[in-house]
């Protein structure tokens, strides 16, 4: 959107913010800050992430930050809030429902309160007290506390023959934790709560304890199938902060990583939604295809899954010499096996039929919940950072927007077919002009108290690390988004008139982080 | 009744026992194949067998007698069961006591007593998998009822022992309402053994799951006994298919003992080649929506219904 200053009242004011995509920031008082959202909502923006900050020994003061991507821009409104003892800003949750989670997690970890009536804790399952906030600044990372179970309050419906399943947080297989509530009439499912973050690890505190220089590492952790996405994020923040310009070279290295997460990411996906559907024989060879991208990242970029490829001022280390020739060798073999495996699952009658109109999400509710990354390509929605704010290496080479239309599991296993061909062919054109030099830039010291944003398109949606410097080469404060924030709730609308047992077919074609979303 | 069929009497019910989990451990080697896994030894079965056996049992603290008897009863149940069918021999004098009429009420005692154990704790997914399964059950047991009227028919007997005997008797007669009944039972033997289409006996899914929910709650011994009924359970089905459409082999009245050897032989290449194919269907289909699961059985009893008719109107043409 485009802000006149002389048309802004004195409480907003611009300043361009330190990113790898263009970023602005205004400071909003909390008229503003409703308002702003309000008119973001009617340019169909969307929500990347919203934080809090206790910045009470700066200028006594509390900030919610909202970071939302613009069509041209992404804009961070800022919102100071004086230290009284109940701290309140304005919802966003009536313009961007996916706010609703984020405010309440906001509360739960720097105890500033929105005016949503929701206040059941999101992130603290009395793990600590209610009124002990973990992100604030004179909060005891080491602090013990009694676990005190709490009841939480799902919502229930009622109406004849409407009964409950309570599903996790432990599964009969293993898997990640996470509660799934089911209204359900028959096998019908009418109505299905979430409730998440039984994998808080209190990430955001632990990097107040880092150097700025090592945090890379910890961002990768986060949610380990995305560890190319968030320490770029994380590198391209801290770079934008210092000014450091890293060679295009290493940038390459980047995208080829990033794209190959996306493929294995997509490959084991897809091996899983053949399995929920009861066709093991598709999981068994998916899975071999993505073992051999794994064993491939080995010996090319030293590490199966990519953890600490990406490092500040570049990558860890160049190709090794017989490297290129081996990537297009396995990429004409990956090409053809999973056009093979395509036409066997589109093919096959039994597949299909789980697959098509299975979890539908419609372009319309997909846009008013604010969804992001694969799950909105798949539901109609053209989101791709890649393609609309490209950033180095993708600004110069292209890659190709994959987007379907159907919204259902079908249509995101399609979605993934697309995109493994799409970063195919990108990284074959990025190997062809890969630029020579050096892989490593020198990263100069950060100035304290600046806020850099590092926004990257993982293979799940927009990754966005906000990291908040500190004096020494110390990390003031950072805060680590997976766009699994956003699109879990797509899941509660997705099953809607679905049958029970087509729930884990549905939950798997979204494939979201728990670590991601509970930090 | 000679002394020597009451030998055979347990000498059949006691292999069957011990070979039932065989047959699982052959048809998971053989899905393993298809699919290009390295495939779990042969013997697997028997372990986790073992293995659960020496474990400690734990109980819901609401456990009823119901909940705890139901494994030693569905145990039982397909122990009696494998008694009536013929398997190697069709001189079995407690087939006389009960024909495949009460075999499939034998069948359906079971069913009851573990979907009601499955409802004891009150647990949801015990509840749902109870539900799921009542309803495959009574879908399915008049399509096997159906498939068991064309052998009623063609040989004028209600018992199995009669029909392999009756085969044995008359071995150049080829129905071809048989190829209907066959394929029938096959379905009806996916669908009662928690294979797929309908059920997965694989899967760590619990919301999919119709066999797997209603035993979440076992352990130990009590798991042991449900899994080997399980496995006994697959075993007397795939023994009822030889019995009905491929009996060559099986020692009639009065074989010697080396005729006996000679049809556990049959019998062994049978259940290889039968579990082969089993598994063969299990890759090469996806699991069915837990609602196309009636139409699924509704084909099944369609498909016997035709082969009843083909009978009967070759049957009316043979009389003409």
């Amino acid at each position: 959107m485009n802000f006149d200053p002389a048309n802004e009242s004195p409480d907003e004011r611009l300043e361009v913010l330190p990113s790898n995509l263009c970023c602005r920031r205004i400071q909003a008082g909390a008229v503003a800050w409703h308002e702003i959202a309000r008119r973001l909502r009617a340019e169909q923006a969307l929500l990347l992430a919203l934080w809090g900050a206790d910045d009470r020994d700066r200028d006594g003061r509390y900030r919610v930050y909202a970071a939302f991507l613009g069509r041209n821009e992404i804009l961070v409104l800022a919102h100071a809030m004086d230290a009284t003892a109940h701290p309140t800003y304005p919802s966003l949750a009536e313009f961007f429902p996916a706010a609703v989670r984020m405010e309440r997690a906001v509360f739960d970890l720097v105890g500033l309160r929105s005016t949503h009536p929701d206040h059941r804790g999101w992130l603290r399952h009395s793990g600590w007290p209610e009124d002990w906030f973990p992100l604030r600044r004179d909060s005891d990372a080491a602090a013990q506390f009694p676990v005190a179970p709490e009841p939480y309050a799902f919502v229930q419906v009622e109406g004849d023959g409407v009964h409950e399943i309570p599903v996790g947080p432990v599964h009969a297989g293993i898997i990640e934790p996470g509660n799934f509530r089911f209204s359900i009439v028959g096998e019908k499912v009418l109505r299905l709560e979430e409730r998440l973050g039984y994998k808080h690890k209190g990430i955001e505190k632990r990097f107040e304890a880092l150097a700025v220089r090592e945090g890379h590492r910890l961002a990768a952790r986060l949610s380990g199938d995305s560890a190319v996405a968030f320490s770029w994020a994380w590198c391209a923040a801290l770079e934008a902060a210092t000014g450091a310009v890293i060679p295009p070279r290493a940038a390459h290295l980047r995208a080829l990583a990033l794209e190959h997460e996306r493929i294995a990411n997509h490959l084991g996906d897809l091996g899983a939604l053949g399995n929920d559907a009861g066709f093991a024989f598709g999981l068994t060879h998916f899975s071999r295809c993505k073992e051999d991208l794994l064993r491939l990242n080995r010996s090319v970029f030293g590490a199966r899954y990519l953890m600490d490829f990406v490092a500040p001022g570049g990558v860890a280390r160049d190709l090794p010499p017989q490297a290129l020739q081996q990537l297009f060798d396995f990429y004409a073999t990956l090409e053809k096996n999973v056009a093979e495996l395509r036409a066997i699952y589109e093919n096959h009658a039994g597949v299909q039929d789980r697959f098509r109109t299975t979890g539908t999400l419609a372009t319309a509710t997909a846009q008013s919940l604010g969804a992001v990354g694969l799950a909105a390509r798949a539901s109609g929605i053209r989101q791709d950072l890649r393609v609309t704010h490209p950033w180095p290496p993708y600004s110069e080479i292209e890659i190709d927007a994959v987007v379907e239309d159907a919204g259902d599991v079908a249509a995101r296993a399609d979605l993934r077919f697309e995109e493994i061909f799409a970063s195919l062919r990108f990284c074959r054109a990025l190997l062809a002009q890969l630029a020579a030099g050096a892989t490593q830039a020198e990263v100069p010291d950060a100035e304290p108290g600046l806020l850099a944003l590092g926004v990257i398109e993982g293979w799940r949606g927009p990754v966005l690390i906000a990291l908040e410097t500190a004096p020494h080469g110390g990390i003031r404060r950072c805060h680590a988004h997976d766009p699994s924030w956003q699109n879990w709730p797509l899941l509660e609308h997705a099953i809607l008139g679905n049958i029970v047992p087509d729930f884990p077919l549905i939950n798997k074609s979204f494939n979201l982080s728990y670590s991601g979303q509970d930090g | 009744m000679s002394a020597m069929a009451i030998v055979w009497q347990f000498v059949e019910v006691a292999l069957a026992i011990a070979l039932a989990p065989l047959f699982t451990g052959w048809i998971a080697q053989c899905r393993a194949w298809m699919q290009n896994r390295s495939a779990p030894p042969l013997t697997q079965p028997y372990r986790m067998l073992r293995k659960l056996f020496h474990k400690e049992a734990v109980l819901a603290e609401d456990a009823s007698l119901l909940f705890r008897a139901a494994p030693y009863v569905l145990f039982g149940a397909m122990a009696l069961a494998a008694a009536i069918i013929p398997s190697i021999v069709t001189d079995l004098p407690f087939a006389r006591a009960a024909d495949a009429i009460a075999l499939i009420g034998l069948f359906a005692t079971a069913r009851v007593c573990q979907s009601l154990a499955a409802m004891d704790l009150g647990t949801a997914f015990g509840t749902m998998g109870a539900r799921r399964e009542m309803m495959i059950g009574f879908l399915a047991e008049p399509a096997i009822l159906m498939v068991f009227f064309n052998a009623f028919l063609l040989f004028g007997t209600t018992t199995l022992t009669g029909v392999v005997d009756g085969s044995a008797a008359h071995p150049s007669l080829i129905d071809p309402g048989a190829i209907f009944a066959a394929i029938g039972f096959v379905m009806v033997l996916l669908a009662e053994n928690a294979r797929i289409p309908i059920d997965n006996p694989a899967t760590h899914l619990e919301l999919t799951m119709i066999h797997e929910a209603m035993v979440l709650e076992y352990s130990a011994r009590h798991l042991a006994l449900i899994e080997w009924a399980s496995s006994l359970k697959l075993f007397n089905y795939a023994t009822i298919g030889i019995a009905l459409f491929l009996p060559w082999g099986i020692a009639t009245h009065g074989a010697s003992v080396g005729a006996v050897f000679l049809a556990l032989a049959a019998l062994l290449v049978k259940l290889a080649a039968c579990g082969a194919v089993l598994a063969l269907i299990e890759s090469l289909s996806a699991k069915l929506r837990l609602f196309r699961a009636p139409e699924f059985l509704a084909m099944a009893f369609l498909i016997a219904v035709l082969g009843l008719l083909v009978h009967l109107l070759m049957g009316a043409n043979a009389c003409a």
